[in-house]
């Protein structure tokens, strides 16, 4: 009871002792933000590639890919039950973008990555890092709202503004070509003015479309979006005419912003991204063909640029580009002969082998008898036909993919389920692999900065126990004689080295609780903190353009405050056993004696 | 205590103390019985080894050579532990320089001795009592109006009157006092003797070091020491109080 009574008041009468313990305090608070901010980032950016990526890929090695992603789905499945939540197949293929801003073609290498939205999205949250579903934020008050509402689904649509965009640039298309083919052909006047008046009735129809329906399918407006694109013409003259088959889009794309988009400093020294293309005008994309054992062969779209994302990833936003998949499958010459399953049925996609048709693809709408009615998608022609063939000169065709990107189950172990993929998927043909093996250095690194934080401001906290070692034994010095006078009145050894421990242990507990309220205070207004030394230092703390977070983010792991506050009690603890001891030592006469 | 009091011997006991390489004798073979219920005063000049024989009685220390006795029993060798009881339960102190803790109140000094004495959820269970218990000592003592002032608020006169109540509070057999009266002047001085004559009319055992002989003859009876022993013939005859 004297113990608790003495430690009580001790702690109470000496309040250089609190002064000793500052210092944890101060590295406890320290650790809880250092360890909170270096989360929130971690978990930020681990969102933001995995609305990216996903949590697992699987990937074939061969350009052509394989051909039946069903199968490969279902393998998966089977192979890691109950641990895989949704799996989308995507093509994945490098390529060149190609526009021209200011007159000048620019050229930048991409990782195309064909993409179905609704499977997509079902894979990971891409919707967060697309320009259109963001608020546009500018010193901490929203400019403009999104052009998007949250909940409209991933799709390839255009936005009122975009299709105004695209209106503009088709129109300004049209009168580049028109004043071309005025110039070009000798007595074409005639051809040249029919040009221009199905360039104006398509430019009319298009914007009846765009302004009546916002609800438009894409595959209405793409064909004028990217029909009379300009580098179709001029910078890709050798891409190949492609049909354009039925439910299929033509070229849409979401454009890494970095890959797009320069610093541009303005008038008031402040640094904007300046967008080189805007979602609603076009673009061209070459990549690799599919298939042939020559040396590669190029194959060349144009797509629309549906949206923007930025992930705050730098390595993804100035390289990835997602497009449409069965565009990008189409112009890839992913479209094969399914070997599996040859019935012609409602539905299937087909390429004709005969007639005046032959070689063309198009869907299945009905049957009747041995005859297939197929509906023609054609690139050029925006009206769409039916033809009557034998089905026996239907040959059906399935889709190639490079890639399937598979999203876990909450609570499954990646590497279980990599390890069970890979016994499923042969790493001759496939790699498994999670989006932690791709960013594996990137986290590494941030991982290695949080553990060396924590190593230096626990050696702070460390340092701060030799403070409260010195401390203490002032105190213990300090009452030499009382340690005597308890001793006398029958207090044992035990008795006076457990007044000092308590008291050390209270010392780190109220060193420690004091840090942990102060850590999490600090935390919770973080951004005020750094807004205030903003506008004290008039220099930007947390440039949210390096960064790529408009606040800092952070995140408070309750087992770590744990650990941190615990680590503390226990070099209060540890600092505070040799004077304890030496106080429990002391010779009762001796300490009596003492003047 | 509830056990019968015993008479506590001093036999040949020699202690030393080490300063640097020289041992410097400060006992050399002291004889003394302190029979329950007297009043001994223990004089000699000072570093005639007094105290340190108040410390050996005590079992604040340990002799060299020879044996402490209470009773039949020897208590010097006996584990620290078990020590420490004894200190708590048999033997009273009081020191020159009162030796209060500063940090307590006086009701809490005068209850430090029950709260060694307890674990903490006996003390607990018992605190009323014990608290009655230490004001009625500390009223006993003159002090009932300053249970809650510190140390620093009383006068050297006080504090010793609450020492003498922290030693009464454990109900000790022998009441160890060393220079009780050393800070004191004249007449608080005086209170204080008076006080432990009181405390051994009642039947406490009490041993009175002092250099000072004036105050010795308050004693039934006085032991010399002279250079770390016990001069025979000074010896008072025993005067019992009435």
């Amino acid at each position: 009871m004297y113990k608790f009574l003495l430690c009580r008041r001790y702690l109470r009468t000496r309040y250089i002792a609190l002064a000793s313990i500052i210092s944890v305090t101060l590295g406890v608070a320290t650790m809880i933000v250092v360890n909170s901010v270096m989360a929130g980032f971690t978990t930020e950016m681990k969102d933001r590639i995995r609305g990216l990526l996903a949590d697992v890929v699987i990937e074939t090695h061969s350009l052509q890919g394989h051909e039946d992603p069903d199968a490969l789905i279902a393998r998966a499945m089977e192979a890691a039950p109950g641990m895989i939540e949704a799996a989308t197949p995507t093509v994945e293929m490098y390529a060149v973008m190609s526009f021209d801003y200011a007159g000048e073609p620019i050229h930048r290498p991409v990782q195309l990555i064909g993409i179905d939205p609704r499977g997509k999205s079902k894979v990971g949250p891409l919707k967060e890092n697309l320009a259109s579903y963001q608020d546009v934020i500018k010193d901490g008050v929203i400019v403009a709202k999104a052009e998007r509402k949250p909940n409209e689904p991933l799709g390839w649509t255009l936005t009122p503004i975009g299709m105004e965009i695209a209106r503009r640039e088709q129109a300004m298309m049209m009168y580049r070509h028109h004043l071309a083919s005025a110039q070009n052909a000798g007595g074409g006047v005639v051809s040249a003015a029919g040009a221009s008046a199905q360039g104006t009735d398509d430019g009319a129809a298009a914007s009846d479309d765009w302004g009546g329906d916002t609800t438009f399918e894409p595959s209405e407006v793409a064909p004028v979006a990217t029909a009379q694109d300009p580098f179709e013409a001029f910078a890709a003259p050798s891409a190949q005419p492609v049909a354009k088959k039925n439910g299929v889009l033509d070229g849409r794309l979401y454009v890494g912003k970095q890959l797009i988009s320069v610093p541009f400093e303005t008038a008031e020294g402040e640094i904007e991204e300046r967008l080189l293309v805007h979602p609603g005008q076009s673009v061209s994309l070459t990549t690799v063909k599919a298939g042939g054992n020559g040396p590669p062969e190029s194959a060349t779209m144009a797509a629309t640029v549906t949206d923007v994302f930025k992930s705050g990833m730098s390595e993804y936003d100035s390289r990835v580009v997602f497009c449409n998949i069965e565009r990008l499958q189409e112009v890839r010459g992913m479209l094969v002969p399914d070997e599996n399953d040859r019935t012609v049925k409602v539905g299937r996609e087909v390429r004709l082998l005969s007639g005046p048709h032959a070689q063309q693809t198009g869907q299945v709408v009905r049957t009747d008898g041995p005859f297939a009615v197929v509906r023609l998608g054609n690139w050029y022609d925006p009206q769409q036909q039916e033809v009557s063939i034998p089905k026996v000169d239907c040959l059906p065709l399935s889709r190639s993919v490079t890639t399937v990107q598979i999203k876990l189950k909450e609570g499954v172990d990646e590497k279980a389920a990599v390890a069970a993929l890979k016994r499923a998927f042969p790493a001759e043909q496939f790699s498994v692999g999670t989006w932690k093996d791709k960013q594996g250095p990137l986290l590494a690194a941030v991982d290695m900065e949080t553990t060396i934080l924590n190593v230096l401001l626990f050696l702070i906290v460390a340092v701060a126990g030799f403070g409260i070692l010195a401390i203490f034994y002032m105190i213990v010095v300090e009452k030499t004689r009382d340690i005597g006078i308890l001793k006398a009145l029958g207090a044992g050894s035990r008795g006076i080295l457990s007044i000092f421990l308590s008291y050390g242990i209270s010392l780190g507990m109220v060193g420690a609780g004091a840090g942990v309220v102060l850590g999490l205070v600090f935390v919770h207004y973080i951004n005020e903190v750094e807004k205030f030394i903003s506008y004290i230092t008039g220099r930007k703390v947390f440039d949210e353009r390096i960064y790529y977070f408009p606040e800092i983010p952070t995140k408070v792991d309750p087992a770590t405050v744990f650990w941190v506050a615990l680590g503390a009690v226990f070099i209060a603890v540890a600092a505070s056993i040799l004077p304890a001891r030496r106080a429990a030592a002391l010779h009762p006469v001796q300490a009596l004696r003492y003047e | 205590m509830n056990e019968q009091p015993q008479p506590l011997h001093a036999v040949a006991v020699e202690k030393a103390y080490r300063k640097g390489e020289h041992a410097v004798d400060v006992l050399r073979g002291v004889n003394l019985t302190i029979h329950p219920g007297e009043f001994v005063s223990v004089v000699g000049q000072s570093g005639c080894g007094k105290s340190t024989l108040m410390h050996l009685l005590g079992l604040l220390d340990s002799p060299d050579i020879g044996e402490i006795r209470l009773g039949d029993d020897r208590i010097d060798h006996l584990p620290s532990r078990t020590r420490d009881r004894l200190r708590n339960r048999v033997f009273g102190f009081v020191f020159q320089f009162y030796h209060l803790l500063p940090e307590l109140t006086l009701l809490e000094n005068v209850l430090t001795p029950l709260m060694i004495r307890h674990s903490m959820p006996a003390y607990w269970k018992n605190r009323k009592v014990y608290r009655q218990r230490a004001s009625d000592i500390l009223d006993r003592v003159g002090l009932g109006h300053r249970l809650t002032h510190t140390p620093k608020e009383l006068s050297g006169g006080e504090m010793q009157r609450a020492a003498i109540a922290r030693a009464l509070i454990s109900e000790p057999q022998i009441l160890l006092a060393d220079e009780p009266t050393g800070n004191l002047d004249g007449e608080v001085e005086a209170e204080v003797i008076a006080l432990l004559r009181e405390l051994n009319a009642e039947g406490l055992t009490v041993v009175m070091v002092t250099h000072d002989d004036a105050l010795a003859k308050a004693a039934d009876r006085t032991v010399r020491l002279l250079r770390g022993r016990v001069e025979d013939r000074i010896e008072t005859p025993l005067r019992r109080a009435a």
